[in-house]
């Protein structure tokens, strides 16, 4: 299991061998660097921490510069960590660049889901919403329903579903296939949709 | 945005001739039997071209015995071989939806200059 950090470009299509039409996912990824190395006896367990997406060092505050400079590598926006790296021997400020997968590859990607602000229950979980139209009902379509019992339980019980704040949450789409590598633009292409808007931050699980 | 462009122009069929609405057009199409190839033709007005990029993607309507046939193309797809224009046809609408309920004479009369 190997990883790297990505930023999502957009969507398109692309034709396969046989002529079809694939929707696909453009993602930058990489080039990442290694900017810590856990390991059992030190920090109770194996990780890689990679950094991605170069920024100014006057954005960057002390501490996090201390950091960085114990890896030798530029400040970078984001750090995470990948556990099992593949057993791959990675030094402090090696590079990680696409090339570490190959078409046909299946991952994993994970994301911030686009915020959707509060949203009733139709749309957030997938209620159908209560009555008809007609017959003298005006507002009811898109109402919860019954919450409870008033005798008994007499109260609403935890994680009732209702209305609220939808999004932002961290999605993993799993098993997406990697339809084609471009190392020289660090560019990689996935079957299908990933979480989150354009722009956003990806982690890229490789499986197994 | 600009990489997506990219991956895109890599995908964009450049011997696609110009073409729009009304135009007459040969479509050259690659059926695969089995593990044997051939082109089979289809030809007739194009009545909607739409999209952009690799997502462009063209109806092209013809009249097979008596009966109103309509296929969608994506433009530049692999699938197609070929495309020729055939009549180069005036019209006033970007998309001839309407076509479909006239007789033949008439969409030809719609379609010429």
């Amino acid at each position: 299991m190997s990883g790297i950090l990505g930023k999502k470009l957009g969507m398109t299509s692309i034709f396969d061998e046989n002529g079809q039409m694939i929707p696909c996912t453009i993602i930058e990824a990489g080039p990442c660097y290694v900017t810590q190395i856990k390991t059992k006896e030190k920090d109770g367990y194996d990780a890689v921490q990679l950094g991605f997406d170069e920024i100014k060092e006057r954005l960057v505050n002390k501490p996090m510069k201390g950091h960085f400079k114990k890896s030798g590598v530029r400040p970078l926006r984001l750090l995470s960590e990948f556990r099992n790296f593949n057993g791959m021997k990675l030094e402090l400020g090696a590079e990680v660049k696409v090339d570490l997968f190959h078409q046909g590859d299946t991952v994993d990607v994970t994301g911030r889901s686009k915020g959707r602000g509060f949203q009733g229950v139709v749309k957030r979980h997938h209620f159908g919403g209560v009555g008809m139209t007609t017959h003298g009902q005006s507002d009811r379509v898109r109402a919860p329903g019954s919450i409870g019992g008033s005798s008994f339980p007499s109260r609403v019980f935890k994680g009732m579903r209702m209305a609220g704040r939808m999004g932002g949450d961290r999605v993993t789409v799993k098993n997406l296939k990697v339809l084609k590598v471009i190392a020289d633009s660090n560019i990689l292409i996935v079957k299908g949709s990933v979480p989150g808007a354009i722009n956003s931050y990806l982690e890229i699980v490789k499986q197994g | 945005m600009d990489k997506l462009k990219l991956v895109e122009m890599t995908q964009l069929k450049s011997d696609r001739p110009e073409f729009g609405p009304g135009d007459t057009v040969n479509v050259h199409v690659r059926v695969v039997e089995g593990d044997k190839e051939r082109i089979q033709q289809f030809q007739g007005v194009v009545i909607s071209k739409r999209g952009s990029g690799v997502n462009t993607t063209f109806t092209v309507r013809k009249i097979s015995d008596g009966v109103g046939v309509e296929r969608v193309f994506p433009l530049h797809s692999p699938r197609i071989a070929k495309i020729e224009r055939v009549k180069e046809g005036k019209v006033r609408r970007a998309k001839l939806y309407y076509v479909r309920r006239l007789a033949a004479k008439a969409v030809t009369q719609k379609t010429s200059a």
